[in-house]
């Protein structure tokens, strides 16, 4: 049903659809729209859901590690000192191999306090073994909150996900939203069938048992070939996503989901790479552009954990001129998604030109102006290598 | 409900997914008491066998002797002192362990 509704609405009406056994979350802006949302689903007797008020975010991620240990689905939400604040339950919950899924509203971490826009809250985790995609538009938001618990629980995967979409200038936006059914949405995802984590008192199991050094790496490495493991899983569920549900609204997603959206990148002199919401700005001005003359094109990156680097790098090869994007930096050091593209494209054997600006951090408007200024920067080359975007 | 633990191997040694054991109560096997540096000293002839030390005790480490009265399990209590403090009856005493 095609509606008009906030990014926050289109992910709780998703969450509505799925119905999980378990939802734990408390309030923080700017994700509080989602949470208040999906409580007046339960209390109006809409969704049989158990939703569990708690006192903190680190009790959240705790109920919803405790429910899926126990064989059932849970679902979270938070945003950047309430992310921060879950942690250690976060390398935990991947470790136990358990299929939460939990949206997170990227905000700035304080000091100073800040709740408005950027992507440091969840890049910061990245190292923590739970996937990670991130989305542009309210119908984004919507679709990947359905195929995130599917690639989660998928046997082959068995990890958590985040579904990152900007604080504010996504989530509290109103665009127009193709919301799915709930029969829709429970014959793409089926009954959450548990593999190695139930409660059952005629088949008692030990989870969360201690590591000692003789195991504990073997257990990591497996962490890590399940994150490998999952990107063809990710692939796979948003191809059939895509066929099953065929865009409704145009523009409002790309039509067939993929790691990545390529726009406008075919003989492009320079390709900017970014995540999030920031994109839709980046799109506009690229088509001012080369209504002008001036080929610039963009790859929007989605999955971002596991880091499609052989994808990335296949895409990014051939160019010349390639200029990063991001809302999040690693102080000492470059920005997070510079080093990682950096990194990927090392081993090509041509690869282009890269920069990396900052742009956006705390809610700073990131506006057309900017956005040209980059793309005109990278094509002169001129600046630094790495360049605040006031 | 049926349990695929995702057992192989992983160079010499045998893990499952998760780190899930097909088993329980190994806490009951690890012994765990020698971490202990004090030991609580329960003074049964004060003890009012109220319990309120059981309710409170993080480990499961107190239990009711033959008296009727409680005492620390050797085994497994780590000596953190939390039920000489909620004793209303002060029975317990912490005592430095010696060798």
């Amino acid at each position: 049903m095609k509606e008009v509704m906030e990014a926050s609405h289109a992910v709780a009406d998703a969450v509505k659809a799925i119905e999980p056994d378990v939802i734990a979350a408390y309030p923080i802006t700017p994700q509080t729209h989602i949470v208040e949302r999906i409580s007046e689903f339960v209390a109006n007797g809409e969704i049989k859901s158990e939703y569990i008020a708690v006192e903190s975010e680190f009790s959240a991620i705790s109920a919803c590690l405790g429910a899926v240990a126990t064989g059932v689905r849970a679902y979270t939400s938070t945003s950047s000192q309430g992310l921060a604040l879950m942690h250690e339950v976060l390398f935990i919950t991947s470790g136990m191999r358990l299929p939460v899924s939990m949206t997170v509203v990227n905000r700035a971490l304080s000091a100073p306090i800040n709740i408005w826009n950027d992507q440091q809250d969840s890049i910061s985790e990245r190292d923590v073994g739970w996937l990670q995609l991130y989305v542009e538009t309210a119908q984004e938001a919507h679709d990947m909150t359905i195929m995130q618990h599917r690639i989660s629980e998928d046997r082959r995967v068995l990890l958590p996900s985040m579904v990152c979409l900007d604080g504010f200038t996504l989530s509290h936006v109103y665009e127009p939203v193709d919301i799915l059914s709930k029969g829709e949405v429970q014959s793409f995802l089926p009954k959450y069938k548990p593999v190695h984590a139930v409660l059952d008192p005629k088949e008692p199991l030990t989870q969360g048992p201690i590591g000692f050094p003789t195991h504990y790496m073997e257990f990591r490495s497996e962490l890590v070939k399940a994150m490998e493991g999952s990107l063809p899983v990710i692939e796979e569920v948003m191809a059939d996503f895509s066929r099953t549900f065929p865009v409704q609204i145009k523009d409002s997603r790309p039509e067939k989901y993929y790691h990545v959206e390529e726009y406008r990148m075919q003989d492009a002199d320079v390709v900017l790479v970014a995540m999030g919401s920031v994109c839709g700005t980046i799109k506009e001005v690229i088509d001012d552009l080369r209504s002008k003359g001036i080929k610039a094109g963009l790859l929007k990156l989605i999955t971002y954990r596991p880091f499609p680097a052989k994808l990335l790098a296949q895409k990014l090869a051939p160019y010349k001129k390639v200029a990063v994007i991001e809302k999040a930096i690693s102080p000492g050091s470059r920005c997070p998604l510079y080093t990682e593209l950096a990194e990927a494209l090392y081993d090509s054997k041509e690869r282009p030109a890269l920069r990396s600006f900052i742009v956006g951090l705390g809610g700073r408007d990131v506006t057309l102006g900017h956005i040209e200024k980059i793309i005109n920067m990278t094509l002169k080359g001129e600046g630094a290598k790495e360049e605040w975007m006031f | 409900m049926t349990v695929d633990l995702g057992r192989k191997k992983v160079g010499k040694v045998e893990i499952t997914t998760g780190a899930v054991l097909p088993s329980n109560g190994s806490t009951q096997s690890n012994k765990t008491g020698g971490w202990r540096a004090l030991r609580p000293v329960t003074d049964h002839g004060k003890c009012t066998a109220c319990g309120i030390c059981w309710v409170y005790c993080p480990d499961a480490s107190r239990f009711k002797d033959k008296d009727g009265k409680y005492d620390f399990v050797a085994d497994f209590c780590k000596g953190c002192g939390i039920c000489a403090d909620v004793c209303p009856v002060k029975c317990i005493t912490m005592v430095v362990e010696e060798k």
